[in-house]
């Protein structure tokens, strides 16, 4: 009985995931472009990366602020392969000088994003021997400062010839429809999701809630440690590539310290600890900032109170709240699906009942 | 030869500015081993309160009120954000800071509009002066004076005083000297209040020589200001200072070429990674042994 009621709930599960699909292909369908599309296109994008720093954060404890920089070399690496030969020279402004691979090296779309993700990794290996060493706080700092660091020789002339230096890069092909997006996001964050689930996943658990037992046990930290902030950098990466689709340009200065903060924003409004609420919050944070709340910025709703800048105010107090009285997130560290919350409701319901029948008791 | 000597000049009162800031850093992680991200922008609000002070009434009034303001603006986020967390685990505390952060940027946007406010000009110190044929203006020769006697006179007050023995006893370790009777939070807000004066003075110097404040001018000075705590030994004062007066005559030495200008905030925090990984305690830090 219980194993046939836990398949129902899988199948609604499944059905659930599928609706979401349904969705994009019906916004797809009927408003290909308009607000709507936009929040589901970026809001994909941020699940993606929100997911792959909650990996980092959340499941191995190691507090990681170099997410804007990942995203950087993704989105960079991207850019830099998969604009069409024949639009390389109207792209860089310094035509003449453009260094020698570029006049051969294009990649197709996937490929370029896999790319992306490899250099992200790559980085992140490098960086990750000296760093990982460090303990909480000196982790942040140190991966923040790569990410500044990364986001100068992004901007350096001298590496004009392949980077652009300040200068936007443009024209690369990118994702047009919702569901593309989707599908992507879908799969990295299906990996990230087995991955924790898998042996590796349970061992940067055990790393997360004591690193000294989790050693005694004979987990090898260094190496799950780099394991994790691979992956993680892997995948801040191909978001990196996304963000670049979605903005249609890459550039230097849309990445910085207060993407990472956006980032951490969201993973702690979903829940430390919990992919699906890192998706959900993605999608509620873009829908927020970008549709919901817009009218906040506009100045005749509320005279003299609300005008540019207010919807951020209002936004940045809410994360106060949330997290000085709701540290848990939406999800704490649970993962969504129907059968909790179907026996969460019916524990609620029953809840309310006792209460009441002790208030008619009395 | 000029342009050498007048780098020097402003990496030695950047370095000053610097310094006033990362004692507040280097106080508040000794006691709470927190990172007060939230620093850099009391720094830049302090700059704000002085751009709207000084349209309401004449300089010798709002110079003493900002620094009241600063310090209650100080005192007021170690209340709300801190406080109520402190037996939660320190994740949750460096997140609190980063939300405060992102807070007081957004509500300087909201309040200036996101144009950048031109800071006023304070007589006397923001006066144009000629030395060693290099012109500058007064207050590059007064920052380093100002830091150090500052710097001397919270040294006095760490040593021989009672509530500086508190401090001490606190960062040492927090758990046997509340067990001791020390007023935890008292303490505390002592830290901050400190930390938010010498931020506030730092401001004065600081926007004086560059004119202009905009809601995110404070994350920078802010981060290198960290830095410089780290690198002097994070918790030891005079470390902080050493490394403040280092970073600031670095960075404006890389700044003096055009080639790698763009590399001056970034050599900071190639410093930091370099330092972290051969020395993480710092210049002067002390060895931390950790204990299961």
């Amino acid at each position: 009985m219980k194993t046939k009621s836990k398949a129902i709930f899988k199948t609604i599960d499944i059905v659930l995931l599928l609706a979401v699909l349904g969705v994009a292909i019906a916004v797809d369908a009927f408003m290909p472009v308009g607000l709507p599309a936009t929040v589901l296109k970026k809001g994909a994008v941020f699940a993606v990366v929100a997911v792959s720093m909650n990996l980092l954060n959340g499941f191995t404890g190691l507090f990681s602020l170099g997410q804007a920089g990942f995203m950087l070399l993704g989105a960079y690496t991207y850019a830099i392969f998969s604009i069409p030969l024949e639009a390389r020279e109207s792209v860089y402004y310094m035509q003449d000088h453009l260094a020698g691979f570029l006049h051969v090296a294009e990649l197709p779309v996937i490929p370029a994003m896999i790319a992306a993700g490899l250099i992200a990794a790559v980085f992140a290996f490098l960086i990750g021997l000296p760093v990982l060493r460090l303990k909480s706080d000196y982790l942040a700092i140190a991966t923040l400062g790569f990410a500044e660091i990364v986001g100068a020789f992004a901007k350096w002339d001298t590496l004009g010839p392949i980077t652009n230096a300040p200068n936007p890069l443009v024209n690369y092909p990118k994702f047009s429809k919702v569901t593309t997006y989707f599908i992507v996001a879908g799969v990295c964050i299906a990996i990230i999701a087995l991955l924790v689930r898998s042996t590796y996943g349970r061992a940067f658990k055990a790393i997360r809630d004591d690193e000294i037992a989790a050693e005694a046990m004979g987990i090898n930290l260094a190496k799950h440690k780099m394991i994790s902030f691979v992956t993680s950098s892997f995948f801040a990466g191909v978001g990196g590539a996304m963000l670049a689709m979605f903005q249609s340009k890459a550039q230097a200065n849309s990445f910085t310290t207060a993407l990472t903060y956006e980032i951490l924003l969201i993973v702690v409004i979903g829940g430390i600890g919990s992919l699906s609420g890192s998706v959900i919050a993605s999608f509620l944070y873009i829908a927020c900032s970008e549709w919901w709340l817009r009218f906040l910025d506009t100045p005749d709703v509320i005279p003299g109170l609300t005008r540019n800048g207010f919807r951020l105010v209002v936004f940045s107090a809410v994360i106060m709240i949330i997290v000085l009285f709701f540290r848990r997130g939406l999800m704490g560290d649970k993962e969504f699906s129907t059968e909790r919350l179907v026996k969460g409701s019916k524990q609620l319901v029953r809840n309310l009942q006792d209460k009441r029948k002790a208030k008619e008791a009395k | 030869m000029n342009i050498t000597i007048d780098h020097l000049l402003a990496g030695i009162s950047v370095g000053g500015q610097y310094a006033l800031i990362a004692i507040g850093y280097t106080m508040v992680y000794g006691i709470l081993r927190l990172i007060n991200f939230a620093h850099g922008d009391v720094f830049m609000a302090s700059g704000l309160i002085v751009v709207y002070l000084t349209t309401a009434m004449p300089l010798q009034y709002a110079i003493p009120l900002v620094l009241f303001l600063t310090v209650m603006l100080g005192f007021f986020i170690e209340r709300a954000a801190y406080k109520p967390l402190r037996q939660a685990p320190r994740m949750s505390v460096m997140i609190s800071a980063i939300g405060v952060s992102y807070l007081i940027q957004n509500l300087a946007l909201y309040i200036t509009g996101g144009l950048p406010q031109t800071y006023p000009a304070i007589p006397w110190i923001s006066d144009s002066i000629t030395i060693f044929g290099a012109v500058t203006k007064r207050v590059t020769i007064i920052t380093p004076i100002l830091t150090i006697i500052l710097i001397v006179l919270l040294v006095a007050l760490i040593r021989y005083t009672k509530i500086g023995m508190a401090m001490r006893a606190v960062s040492k370790d927090f758990e046997t000297a509340q067990l001791m009777g020390i007023k935890i939070n008292r303490v505390i807000s002592t830290t901050f209040v400190i930390g938010s004066l010498l931020a506030a003075v730092g401001s004065l110097l600081y926007f004086t020589s560059y004119q202009s404040v905009v809601p995110t001018s404070g994350s920078m000075p802010g981060l290198k200001a960290f830095v410089a705590a780290v690198f002097g030994g994070i918790g030891s004062i005079p470390g902080a200072v050493i490394g403040a007066f280092i970073i600031g005559i670095c960075e404006n030495l890389i700044k003096s070429s055009t080639e790698f200008a763009i590399f001056s905030d970034a050599f900071t925090f190639a410093l930091l990674i370099f330092v972290l990984c051969v020395r993480p305690t710092g210049l002067f830090g002390e060895k931390s042994i950790d204990k299961v």
